[in-house]
């Protein structure tokens, strides 16, 4: 069993005890744990089921590569799936689970699945449910769904919040071991601002389990020396449980902070997730231990040989009283002196070198413990947890030639630098044959923008696995050499996703080459680790399987992040209130005082409608119609947007974005414009008024203000740069305020100040002036077919000036009226609106507006898209007018269906309804729509489809439903 | 005539630095490049000479800011604009340049405090620590645009009217 070590340790605080839970049970801990070291200080050898075998699986490793140790994390609102037990610092109360088990963690149904293996091959899910083809979505999936993965999603929202923050530097170190260390000092030393980051809690890296000096110095010493030198310097900022977890180009690197994780409700935040801009960027990212691939390699107890030094040195853990240490490199020595040195037992150390003679070697064997050269385990005995080894040579097939017993396996495959940061941005790897191992090409970093390194790589990252260098370390794939299939079955390269050597050498034999499409076939290295412990060892077998060598197969892509990154940290402070702007208007307040129900515009909200009691917002739309087309509606209009166009190229300017003619517009009045895109298709519309001479303001729709805009400066600033015109987005200046209906020109008559008669101020004329004594400008223009003004107030004066009109118009009849009303009010009068009459395909002329289109111009953005034959065709479905001969409403969306059907059987079109409304006004249903040869066919009747099937049918007219001769604005 | 109103009405927080709105203020967006009397003009307005490239020049409760190759930020107390706006219509009279009325589009907030600073590198993309004194920057204020600049043991920073809510409650969170 592994049980705490009386004496030792040297992350824990023995004199702080901490109590934690794993799956219900009471367990006790110290200060300093990871949630690992705890769960090993109370011999929880098992700690969860594997993924596709549901096999008891134990704790591999003692950092962020650990595939099985996975855990739920917390409760409720704190609960966090897949929570890596060897990075979970240990803290008082953590409440933790283990996952992929049912009924429970001991006794699981899905371990059949163990015995069906030979069922369950690579490509099982392509090979088995793919026919009968419904059978995947109603039958397969949701069993697999449920049987299979990993955490448990959380259901209820986050109880803690995240940031982000900017970070710049000149040198960035990511990894705080020796070689970060070094790197960061240097660069301090010659002045750099650096920050260095390190995923753990403490400095140092291995260091302190693998070395006893460091320059000469006792490696403690050394360490908090060079601790306190950084820590003095303005120059350096050292941030702790920090993972860099990816670089990108131009010095980008982004890193997740994890400030909260340990001390969870202290009202931090959980996470920071850094954005930091870097000179230069350092990788000394160091290396990971690679398993060894013999037979029942994932039963509890089978431990990588220098995380299991981790535990014994760091938190004074026992793997159990007898560990046999299997090894094709030196460093694994250290762990059987580390146990030795903790006075606990190596039977032996299995060597599958032919001879071991260095330093570490030779102190192992002055030791006294058996050093067995040319030796390799044929199998692993035991289920849940080690019971002992059978010991065959390497280079055979695996006959037993004795059998050791034991409760604890340390293997070690040799090492893995690792290279994620150096190949995120595009650095290229060397197969590097002394320590078998991918290695950063120096000679062909990521690159800046000026074609120099972006990143550099140092310590164990960059192949020097020790400080004195690199060893040597001969590839040991598989474990004996000539292991037969029953062996190979039980050899597992991916421990999260279940895949074995076998499964990597059928999808060889079946015919896949390409490393990329093994991984997706086999899910090699697909699970939440990454392959941080497989990769290599897949491609070796993939390799070695296609008669190839491991450069030729090359590996799959490094992609960020390094590590599993919570979407809390990546969303940062966006939610709830600040998920995303939202545009509010000087009246928004009043608004939701008035119980306005608002739809978005943009990242505007406007109200759609203001309902009473009572009232749905059907009856609030047709009430707010009805009222302003007998009495008084009052529009919040500020959105629109208003752009102020001024110079002496201005008209020049305006009559090339226009169709229309803007530059023979007098001062003082108002013109309807379309715009158009190169293409010739209706991009936005509004209305111009000539403000004097020089000077224009061109109104857009609330959500084209920033985009025409944009359009305007692009063709200033890009094409026509050499003509004097500038332009500026005053949309926000002002609070806009329609006044619309009978009684509009006696509210202005109410406020009083300036002359709003119909000889004064005719229809499309605008004035600047005073109502109710606040500086006005008042454009007579109607969206709705009334007599109507929009008074235009700055801004800071928005919500007075509406206040002041609804207390004017009380006597008028004045209410609010929201965007639906404005919708079908314009849909009465055969107003198009952008966005509904158009989406990007339509044509002014489409629209029946070629009234609007200057013959007499040579040229405008549009005319010559408009030209060209497809979009000329007499054949286009064209706007018009429907009323169903019932009375009903068409539905949103509806074809006009025609006769036939197409080649996928689909009824074939003739046209769609754009707009469609019940009009209060007229008590019935309403349409505009698209119909093909539309004006020649007024009287005709047409069927639009509906959504509960059948076709309604609507009769074609003229798209002016209400007040055609407009005798109700011309007043 | 009611009195002009800011966007929230002079809010304020207390955090780890103190944010408040400020305003009404001022604003001209001048737009000229390149005219001899632009400096004049200039100087006649807020009292500061013409800003270098990424400069804001301040003068009491006036500044001038460069926002573009083209396009200066001038600030002064908000019942002068109109008067302001006299002033460049007569010192640029035949030249070619727009100058309007931006006070209402805007809200100011200030950041104050020894640690304001971390407020902003939470949500603006700028080296705080290397932004100089009399150095503006216009960047973005987490998802919206924005330009700030450092003043008086403290931070000034301009955004849209239409977002001041959202700014606010960004700048309220992140110095929690």
């Amino acid at each position: 069993m592994s049980t705490r070590l009386a004496k030792g340790g040297r992350l824990i605080d023995r004199t702080a005890p901490v109590e934690f839970t794993f799956n219900g049970k009471r367990l006790k801990g110290f200060q300093g744990d990871t949630l690992a070291a705890g769960l090993l200080a109370n011999d929880q050898v098992m700690v969860g089921r594997s993924f596709k075998y549901h096999r008891p699986r134990g704790i591999v490793a003692s950092g962020p590569e650990e595939p099985n140790a996975l855990v739920n994390l917390g409760l409720g609102a704190r609960l966090e799936p897949n929570q890596r037990t060897t990075t979970t610092e240990l803290f008082d109360g953590l409440d933790s689970t283990s996952q992929n088990h049912w009924p429970s963690l001991e006794f699981d149904v899905g371990v059949v699945n163990n015995y069906v293996a030979r069922f369950l091959p690579a490509g099982f899910y392509y090979k088995t449910f793919i026919h009968p083809r419904p059978f995947w979505k109603h039958v397969f999936e949701p069993i697999i769904r449920r049987s299979a993965g990993l955490g448990k999603a959380p259901t209820e929202g986050d109880a803690d919040r995240y940031e982000q923050a900017y970070a710049f530097c000149d040198v960035l170190v990511i990894g705080a071991g020796v070689a970060g260390l070094k790197a960061a000092k240097a660069a301090a030393d010659k002045g750099q601002r650096v920050i260095l980051l390190e995923q753990a809690p403490t400095l140092g890296g291995r260091a302190p389990v693998d070395q006893t000096e460091v320059d000469g110095q006792p490696v403690e010493a050394w360490l908090s020396a060079m601790e306190s030198d950084l820590a003095a310097r303005d120059n350096v900022t050292i941030r702790t449980r920090t993972c860099g977890f990816g670089v990108y180009d131009h010095g980008y690197v982004l890193a997740d902070e994890r400030v909260a994780d340990h001390t969870p409700g202290d009202g931090r935040p959980k996470h920071r997730l850094w954005r930091i801009r870097a000179g230069r960027i350092v990788s000394a990212t160091g290396a990971i231990e690679r398993p060894l691939s013999f037979a029942g390699n994932d039963i509890p107890g089978v431990m990588l040989a220098g995380a299991m030094r981790d535990y014994v040195v760091n938190y004074a853990v026992s793997p159990g009283d007898r560990t046999v240490v299997v090894t094709n490199n030196d460093s694994a020595y250290q762990t059987a002196l580390a146990l030795k040195a903790a006075g606990l037992d190596v039977p032996a150390i299995l060597d599958a070198r032919d001879q071991a003679t260095g330093p570490l070697p030779e102190a192992a064997r002055a030791a006294g413990i058996r050093v067995l050269t040319g030796k390799a385990i044929a199998k692993v005995k035991g289920a849940k947890r080690v019971t002992g080894v059978t010991v065959c040579a390497q280079a055979g097939e695996g006959a037993v030639q004795e059998e050791i017993p034991c409760e604890a396996v340390a293997m070690s495959g040799g090492w893995s630098p690792v290279v994620h940061l150096w190949s995120h941005c595009g650095g290229k790897l060397l197969w590097d044959d002394t320590i078998s191992a991918f290695v950063p090409d120096p000679a062909r970093p990521p690159l800046n923008h000026d074609g120099s390194a972006m990143v550099e790589v140092v310590g164990a990252a960059s192949g020097d696995l020790t400080l004195d260098g690199k060893p040597t370390i001969p590839p040991v794939w598989v474990m004996p050499q000539g292991a037969p299939i029953a062996y190979r079955n039980k050899m597992w390269l991916d421990y999260q996703n279940d895949v074995k050597v076998s499964d990597v050498q059928l999808a060889a034999r079946e015919g896949y080459l390409s490393v990329e499409h093994t991984k997706r076939y086999t899910t090699l290295g697909m699970a939440t680790d990454q392959g941080k412990l497989s990769n290599i060892n897949g491609l070796a077998i993939l390799a070695d399987a296609q008669g190839s060598q491991i450069p030729q197969v090359g590996t799959t892509t490094f992609r960020p992040p390094y590590t599993p990154v919570t979407i809390g940290a990546l969303a940062g402070e966006s939610r709830g209130e600040i998920f995303q702007p939202l545009r509010r208007t000087p009246m928004h307040e009043a608004h939701e005082a008035a119980g306005a129900y608002f739809e978005p515009v943009g990242l505007w909200r406007r109200p759609y409608c203001y309902p009473r009691a009572g009232e749905t917002h059907e009856q609030a739309v047709h009430r707010e119609v009805t009222n302003t087309r007998t009495n008084l509606g009052l529009l919040d209009a500020s959105t629109l947007g208003k752009i102020i166009v001024k110079g002496p190229d201005a008209g020049r300017f305006l009559d090339m974005l226009y169709t229309g003619v803007m530059s023979t517009l007098p001062v003082g009045k108002c013109r309807y414009g379309l715009m158009c895109n190169e293409q010739g298709f209706l991009s936005d519309d509004g209305v111009v008024a000539r403000i004097d001479e020089d000077t224009w303001l061109c109104h857009t729709t609330s959500g084209g203000a920033d985009r025409i805009h944009a359009w305007m400066e692009d063709w200033l600033q890009c094409e026509w740069w050499d003509w004097k015109v500038y332009t500026a987005n005053v949309t926000e200046q002002y609070a806009q305020v329609a006044v619309v209906g009978p009684n509009a020109r006696k509210l202005l008559q109410v406020l009083g100040g300036m002359d709003v008669s119909k000889e004064t101020l005719p229809f499309m004329q605008w004035a600047d002036g005073t109502l109710a004594g606040f500086p006005v400008r008042v454009y007579r223009i109607s969206f709705s077919g009334e007599l109507s003004y929009e008074i235009a107030v700055p801004a800071s004066h928005g919500a007075a000036f509406w206040a002041a009109c609804q207390e004017a118009g009380k006597a008028l009849g004045a209410m609010p009226y929201g965007t639906e009303c404005l919708h079908v009010m314009r849909a009465e009068k055969g107003f198009i609106m952008i966005g509904d009459e158009t989406d990007g395909t339509v044509i002014p002329q489409d629209l029946g507006l070629d009234w609007a289109i200057s013959k007499k111009k040579a040229d405008f953005l549009g005319k010559r898209g408009q030209e060209r034959t497809y979009l000329a065709n007499p054949d286009r479905w064209k706007l018009m007018g429907f009323e169903t001969l019932d009375g009903s409403v068409v539905p949103d969306g509806a074809y006009i269906v025609a006769e036939g059907v197409n080649a996928n059987g689909q009824r074939n079109t003739q046209g769609r309804v754009t707009s469609t409304y019940y009009s209060p006004t007229l008590k019935r249903g309403i349409a505009m729509g698209l119909l093909k040869q539309g004006p020649a066919r007024v009287g005709e009747v047409v069927e639009f489809n509906t959504v509960a099937g059948g076709t309604v049918k609507a009769k074609v007219r003229d798209t002016v439903f209400f007040d055609k001769d407009g005798e109700k604005q011309n007043v | 005539m009611s009195d002009p109103v800011s966007a929230l009405n002079g809010a304020s927080a207390q955090g780890f630095a103190a944010i408040r709105e400020v305003g009404p203020l001022g604003m001209i967006t001048l737009r000229a490049k390149g005219l001899k009397s632009l400096d004049k003009a200039i100087k006649a307005v807020t009292g500061t000479k013409l800003p270098a490239q990424r400069r804001i020049e301040v003068n009491g409760d006036r500044a001038c800011g460069w926002m573009s190759p083209d396009e200066y930020l001038l600030i002064l107390p908000y019942a002068d604009v109109s008067a302001a706006l006299a002033s460049l219509a007569k010192s640029l009279a035949g030249e070619h340049y727009l100058a309007v009325d931006v006070s209402d589009a805007r809200a100011v907030f200030r950041v104050e405090g020894d640690r304001a600073a971390e407020v902003l590198a939470k949500l603006v993309p700028v080296d705080f620590d290397r932004l100089e004194p009399g150095e503006l920057r216009r960047s973005r204020t987490a998802q919206v645009a924005a330009a700030m600049w450092k003043q008086d043991q403290g931070f000034t920073l301009v955004c849209f009217r239409s977002v001041a809510r959202y700014v606010f409650d960004l700048l309220a969170n992140a110095s929690r």
